[in-house]
């Protein structure tokens, strides 16, 4: 076999020239990505301390101070994600019928943009027992003495809503303005009213795209670090999963113990993503747009 | 556009918009009391400040360093926009217009970043960036935040890629383009707009971005993000005024290249690039 | 004709008599702009309506009123002698037919057609049996069980129209039903439409800007445009005798020319385009003197080598059949649309006369 032959059956595979071009990339993604998670994964096998291979995973499980950080994620992430997309939801179908979204979602844009440190500085300051929150609510009569919402649950809590509900809200509007508004209206010719219309349409139609939601909401959420350090009680009940990490790898120098950490952290997210993406397999999951051929 | 009438329905619609208005009202407090304090004289437990001042922001400024933070933050985030500009659009190019075996796994490769949490990897990643003397380092920062940046350009041009034609090329060819001129004079022009919205997005993106630089940057290597969480962390040792001088200072510079982000795209696109890479 | 008989059950909050369809002073503006500017028309029971007109005419407006979805901004729609303009589209219980079908991508074919009985509360072997009904009607009795998305442009469509007559609507509506179909599968889909508002009896109003369409479906037509009714009438008084020459236009009068009235004699006049005087039907009131143009078919033009008529040069000619259809021009300018016999060589002159009692007349609204 010729070299020629050789160049033209690699092309014929879409090997050519154009794919080479995929190359300085994907050297990149393999040394700075690929090689260092299998490197933290072998790492994590290799206790600072000497060992079994599953010593540091075995020390995080039996510490109720370590592994208590799992549930203390999750107690904080799932309701958070909840509320989120329960206020994301109806909020989104009132705002698909206005003309003008644009000035809303740049306004919804911002705190994502400006990132959860930014959002803890000023959460801190506008919750705090003297701040603007509790000075409204007792002024309206509502609350007689300050509620203490920050340097903990709740602090971490409102963080994660500013942040996450934009977010939420801005990726349900893209699905439910993406479902052909002459559905909506087969169905009210039909006879179905507001609520039946809600049930029957639009809900099974935003199923898949509701559960992409909920668990990019909730990978956010579950990620927390800076907030979680700043507005909660990083001691106590907001010591989150990462905080845990961070603290084993570059407080405590262990990056042995801290990579472990890492991946289990990684693996308790992808059970409940999986968990979700499992429950939306059982509804409808094609084009929601319409049928137009 | 079915508009419903009759009580409940009217009910319903004001509990809506009483939610989200009291959600916008709390978030323009949020960064109004941010604002507010950083001109403040004294404010406490009062609705307003006693008085006016513009001075946390000179102490700010000398006492968090911010000429040397502002001029390496925009150092690294421009570093880190050219570089994940360049890498991400030609590898954006060879997956829109080749199909060759293992594709999908390759694809899938470039969306692990955005899917696997920052921490997850960014340990380990940070371990071994310190292990190479990178830790603390200019380069160690922009390589550790190339890492979502670099893959989230591909995930974006690859959809904006594949629209253009392919015959344009092919057109181009045929009229005696050589590959310079194919690219200079057709490919470029055509990729320009997705390129800029692109790379508009990083650079907000990377301002914003605090886990990662924050497991590796130096004392001389801190970005604005990071030195802000340092301040809020360390509060007490210095002016809550003087950290919120800086959080404006933060504000400003991301919101200036928001702004001009959103002269090219729609902020649903912010997140919504997102919805599209787990769709696949 | 049993469907008819078995309109008169009526179903709670549902509006399920017939009866005359009254629109009164129609209007509907977005902002400023007028889509409907006062629509009044009478539609009997059980008739073929098609609103005809240009796109953006206002005739999907109208419908969409009619049908709900769009609120009125003045007029009144009456049925049977009950007004509905402020009914919700759910309890008006008419059957709709959207242009991209708008099937529910998430049911299969026998859900999509039992979604309005099931709203309705009709359950078990009689809405089966009416799903199984209104399917063989549209020939799709061995798709029930598929999703649309598995389904072809014309088979998508018929599961549309399944799903709007199935409920036994005393109207249905469509809404340029077939402009996403192919030349050959449309002219199908037209019959069948027609077979269907036969057999079931409803009134059916059809919205199109095909003047064919209009023409082979309905028993009158209205043509709309922009937000008024122009005329109302049978496919033969369109076709004979439209009242402007907007009308004009739509049904294919291709070739005007103007000139000056010269003698108005009962509903004919005469007019002289270029020199040569032509008489023609009146379609308005016409005096002598007065600027007018002369409207014609090509069909009813025909040009020869030889005079008289006008004369013209041939720019175009092409050869479609039993006869050479073309284009021809006048030393002034003129375009004629025109037919001939005979094969005339571009460049040639011919001779083009208008075939008598064909030619209309109609005032110059550009004079």
């Amino acid at each position: 076999m010729s070299a020629p032959s050789l160049r033209s059956r690699l092309a014929a595979q879409g090997i050519d020239g154009t794919t080479l071009l995929l190359l300085p990339g994907l050297i990149f993604i393999l040394a700075l990505f690929i090689y260092p998670f299998a490197f933290g994964v072998i790492d994590s096998l290799r206790p600072k301390d000497g060992g079994a291979w599953y010593a540091n995973y075995a020390k995080f499980f039996g510490d109720p101070y370590q592994y208590g950080t799992i549930a203390a994620t999750l107690w904080l992430a799932l309701p958070v994600t909840i509320v989120n997309l329960a206020l994301a939801v109806p909020i989104a179908f009132r705002v698909r019928l206005m003309h003008r979204q644009r000035l809303l979602t740049t306004i919804l844009v911002l705190p994502i943009t400006l990132g959860t440190v930014f959002v803890a500085d000023g959460l801190l300051t506008f919750l705090g027992p003297r701040g603007w929150f509790n000075h409204v609510l007792m002024l309206l009569g509502i609350l007689h003495e300050p509620l203490k919402l920050t340097n903990n649950y709740w602090g971490v809590f409102a963080s994660l809503l500013i942040t996450g509900f934009p977010f939420a809200f801005l990726l349900t509007l893209s699905y439910v303005s993406g479902i052909d508004p002459a559905i909506e209206q087969a169905a009210a010719t039909l006879g179905a009213g507001a609520r039946q219309r809600f049930q029957r349409i639009f809900l099974p139609l935003l199923v898949p795209g509701l559960a992409v939601t909920f668990c990019l909401s909730f990978v956010q959420a579950y990620a927390v670090f800076p907030s979680a350090v700043l507005l909660g009680a990083p001691a106590g009940p907001t010591r989150v999963i990462s905080i845990a990490a961070y603290q084993a790898a570059f407080e405590q120098y262990d990056h042995s113990m801290g990579s472990a950490i890492a991946l289990v952290m990684g693996g308790v997210e992808l059970v409940v993503v999986v968990l979700i993406l499992a429950l939306r397999s059982l509804f409808y999951r094609g084009p929601a747009g319409g049928t137009k051929g | 556009m079915i508009r419903d009438k009759g009580l409940a329905s009217k009910l319903w619609r004001f509990a809506i918009w009483a939610v989200a208005g009291l959600f916008v009202l709390n978030l323009a407090g949020v960064i109004a009391v941010v604002i507010i304090n950083s001109f403040a004289t004294r404010w406490l437990g009062t609705w307003l400040p006693a008085g006016w001042t513009t001075r946390w922001y000179f102490d700010a400024w000398s006492e968090f360093q911010l000429s040397d933070v502002v001029l390496v933050t925009f150092e690294i985030v421009f570093t880190v926009t050219i570089l994940s500009g360049l890498l991400g659009v030609v590898t954006a190019y060879a997956l829109a217009r080749r199909d060759f075996p293992g594709k999908k796994i390759v694809v899938l490769l470039f969306l692990l970043p955005l899917l696997i949490p920052t921490l997850t990897y960014g340990i380990p990643l940070a371990t071994v960036l310190y292990q190479f003397g990178l830790g603390g380092t200019f380069w160690g920062v922009v390589l550790i935040n190339l890492v979502p940046s670099f893959p989230f350009v591909v995930l974006v041009m690859i959809p904006f890629i594949e629209q253009i034609d392919p015959r344009i090329e092919a057109a181009a060819r045929v009229f005696g383009a050589g590959t310079t001129s194919l690219f200079v004079r057709i490919l470029l022009p055509l990729l320009l707009p997705g390129m800029l919205a692109a790379l508009l997005l990083v650079l907000v993106r990377a301002l914003a971005m605090f886990e990662l630089t924050f497991l590796v940057a130096g004392p001389t290597t801190q970005t604005l993000v990071v030195s802000l969480y340092y301040a809020v962390f360390a509060s007490g040792v210095r002016a809550a005024q003087s950290i919120d001088a800086m959080a404006v200072v933060y504000m400003v510079t991301t919101l200036f290249w928001l702004v001009i982000a959103l002269q090219f795209v729609n902020p649903t696109q912010i997140v919504t690039r997102a919805k599209q890479q787990s769709a696949h | 004709m049993n469907a008819v008989a078995e309109h008169a059950s009526p179903v709670a909050g549902v509006s399920r008599i017939g009866g005359r369809l009254e629109l009164d002073g129609l209007r509907r503006s977005f902002g400023a702009y007028n889509a409907l500017a006062g629509i009044d028309i009478a539609i009997e029971p059980g008739e073929f309506i098609a609103l005809l007109g240009p796109s953006g005419c206002g005739k999907s407006t109208a419908l969409n009123c009619i049908a709900g979805l769009l609120e009125l901004t003045g007029g009144e729609i009456r049925l049977g002698g009950r007004r509905i303009d402020q009914l919700e589209p759910e309890k008006r219980g008419f059957g709709m037919v959207f242009q991209s079908y708008a099937l529910f991508p998430h049911m299969s074919v026998r859900k999509n057609v039992g979604f309005g009985l099931a709203m309705q509360g009709i359950k078990g072997p009689e809405a089966e049996k009416r799903i199984r009904d209104a399917l063989a009607m549209v020939r799709l009795e061995s798709q029930a069980d598929k999703l649309p998305g598995q389904l072809s442009g014309g088979q998508q469509q018929r599961v549309a129209i399944a799903r709007a007559i199935v409920i036994r609507p005393p109207i249905v509506l469509m809404d340029e039903p077939l402009s996403n179909l192919d030349a050959k599968l449309r002219l199908e889909m037209r019959a069948e439409i027609r077979a269907i508002h036969d057999q079931i009896g409803s009134t059916t109003i059809y919205v199109t800007h095909d003047q064919d369409e209009a023409l082979s479906l309905a028993d009158r037509i209205v043509v709309m445009s922009q937000g008024h009714i122009q005329q109302v009438g049978t496919p033969e008084e369109l076709y004979q005798r439209p009242v402007n020459l907007t009308v004009a236009d739509f049904m294919g009068f291709r070739t005007r020319m103007p000139g000056r009235i010269v003698s108005v004699t009962g509903g004919e006049a005469e007019i002289e385009v270029d020199g040569s005087r032509f008489r023609g039907l009146a379609r308005e009131s016409l005096q002598v003197g007065q600027s007018a143009v002369l409207a014609i078919r090509p069909e009813d033009l025909v040009a020869s080598a030889t005079g008289p008529g006008i004369a013209a040069t041939v720019v175009s000619i092409e050869y479609r059949g039993r006869a050479f259809f073309g284009l021809a021009r006048t030393a002034a300018g003129a375009e004629l649309y025109f037919r001939a016999d005979e094969p005339l060589s571009r460049g040639s002159a011919a001779y083009l006369s208008p075939a008598p009692g064909r030619a209309l007349i109609f005032r110059d609204d550009a004079a």
